[in-house]
């Protein structure tokens, strides 16, 4: 029989990976997509690393960077009693870095791809900009919100080198699916790692479907 | 009483070139600004409303400072008495017809207001519809009516009879005419097609390269080179015809064939598939009622 652990552990990463990412996401791609700051190309650029970064460099920099031997570890272990390196927290936190992009880029350019003068009229109409993204931007991109959360979501549960490289394999706290088939396969059971697999397999590909399909439906309601 | 002056660069297909215009709009006035694309009217309209700011500038309201160019006053867009009709309509997908209306109520209005111009403008069959549903000519409606509901000092209309046909444009021009009056308000309007600044406006803005060209009535305005006893014609040489000792040259000016009788002389000069202006003078026109 296999351990449900890794399981639950991995759908509680992606969950908690993806809330944090969709409130980090909304004001900076508001931010992204209407300020006329200069170097916005680099904050983009820098955003989009992870789509072609190997996730065993970024876990690796994330390493260096959390190790209580290291400023900033050691820091955050004097201060605040927490450790990064081979915690769920600092899974959390190279999830949260890693699906950046996937959250950010659909929601992006489904700020792009909306008219300006709807916000403007929004503002003549005498409402501020919060309201305007609120009630009148957010609405409108539903198609995008969905993607970027299911994406996410999806993506994290796919994560395997940052996971390995800061987390290691440490049941209840960092061994997710992904790992727990590595480890399976490891030490040769491969029953074990078949059905891990299976069940990634069927759930990413049955998010994926569900998200294919509201968006057609989006897409025929909407003119956008 | 509007006050406006704005100096700024503007960037065009030909380079850039400056808006340096001012102007004075008394209040409750219909006024037209008419001009060339590129000119710099819906860019007149933008820095009115505050969407575009402008290098320099100095708009005054009915003795109250919007702008001017020492920033000292700066009345942010959602604080301006003003109702902006949109080229592209820009209504609200998510929301319905009567939605996009109550979406411009401010805190403490009159839901009345919503349905007595869901009335006026003919919507209330509408009004649980969403806008990729209407048709051109309602959308314009709706959008018409929702920059009034904040019941504006001044309209703001960026040539929103562009995208509809002659028929509906007509129509249209009541509806606009109906509110500019029933809500007494100040309307300027982006336009370059004539009749419609004829029956609409008190006064026209003539703007050519970002500059005022001239200003007044517009049948004052228009008197000199568009009006006169004298017709006008632009169009294209598609046959020349010899008849006995002269030719017949058929001229396609718009849907019409117009035929003129030329010299062997003036044949010379022409050939088929020329641009040619085709004009007349001093005949008595007949005018007749087609509709």
């Amino acid at each position: 029989m296999i351990d449900l652990e890794p399981l639950w552990l991995t759908a509680k990463l992606a969950l908690v990976t993806t809330s944090i990412l969709l409130v980090v996401a909304l004001p900076l791609c508001y931010w992204l997509a209407y300020s006329k700051f200069k170097f916005k190309v680099v904050v983009e650029a820098i955003i989009s690393l992870p789509l072609v970064l190997p996730p065993s460099v970024l876990g690796f920099y994330l390493l260096i960077a959390f190790s209580p031997e290291n400023g900033f570890g050691k820091f955050l272990e004097e201060h605040f009693n927490l450790r990064l390196v081979f915690s769920f927290q600092g899974l959390i936190i190279a999830s949260v870095l890693y699906s950046l992009p996937f959250m950010i880029n659909p929601i992006l350019s489904g700020l792009k791809n909306l008219p300006i003068s709807l916000q403007e009229a929004s503002f003549t109409l005498g409402k501020s900009k919060f309201i305007t993204l609120v009630k009148i931007l957010l609405p409108n991109i539903k198609a995008s919100l969905l993607t970027g959360i299911v994406m996410t979501f999806a993506h994290t549960i796919g994560e395997f080198g940052v996971v390995l490289m800061i987390g290691g394999s440490i049941p209840k706290e960092t061994k997710v699916v992904s790992i727990a088939i590595y480890d399976e396969v490891q030490s040769m059971n491969y029953h074990n790692a078949n059905v891990y697999a299976g069940i990634l397999l069927a759930f990413t590909f049955s998010i994926l479907l569900a998200v294919h399909l509201i968006n057609n439906k989006f897409k025929q309601k909407s003119l956008f | 009483m509007i006050q406006f002056y704005a100096y700024k660069m503007l960037q065009t297909s030909k380079g850039t070139q400056p808006l340096n215009v001012s102007f004075n709009i008394e209040k409750g006035q219909f006024v037209s600004l008419y001009g060339n694309s590129g000119a710099g009217k819906t860019t007149i309209l933008r820095i009115l409303a505050g969407l575009t700011n402008a290098e320099k500038l100095l708009i005054e309201v009915d003795g109250e400072v919007w702008d001017s160019s020492d920033k000292k006053h700066h009345l942010s867009i959602q604080k301006r008495s003003i109702g902006f009709v949109f080229q592209d309509f820009a209504l609200f997908p998510n929301l319905t017809v009567k939605e996009n209306l109550e979406f411009a109520l401010q805190k403490n209005d009159n839901k009345k207001i919503v349905e007595e111009l869901l009335e006026l403008m003919e919507l209330e069959s509408l009004q649980q519809s969403k806008p990729q549903n209407l048709s051109g000519g309602q959308k314009q409606r709706v959008a018409l009516a929702r920059a009034i509901v904040r019941q504006p000092k001044i309209l703001l209309l960026d040539e929103p009879l562009s995208a509809v046909d002659d028929e509906m444009r007509f129509k249209l021009q009541d509806y606009i005419l109906k509110v500019h009056k029933h809500y007494k308000l100040t309307t300027i309007l982006v336009s370059h097609h004539l009749p419609e600044l004829y029956k609409l406006s008190d006064k026209v803005i003539v703007i050519d390269k970002g500059k005022i060209l001239k200003e007044g009535k517009p049948n004052i305005v228009f008197s000199e080179q568009k009006i006169s006893s004298k017709f006008k014609l632009t169009g294209e040489i598609i046959e020349i015809i010899k008849s006995d000792i002269i030719y017949v040259v058929n001229v396609l000016a718009g849907n019409n064939i117009v035929k003129v009788v030329a010299t062997e002389d003036e044949i010379n000069n022409l050939k088929v598939g020329q641009k040619v202006l085709v004009a007349s003078k001093a005949f008595n026109p007949m005018i007749q009622v087609i509709e």
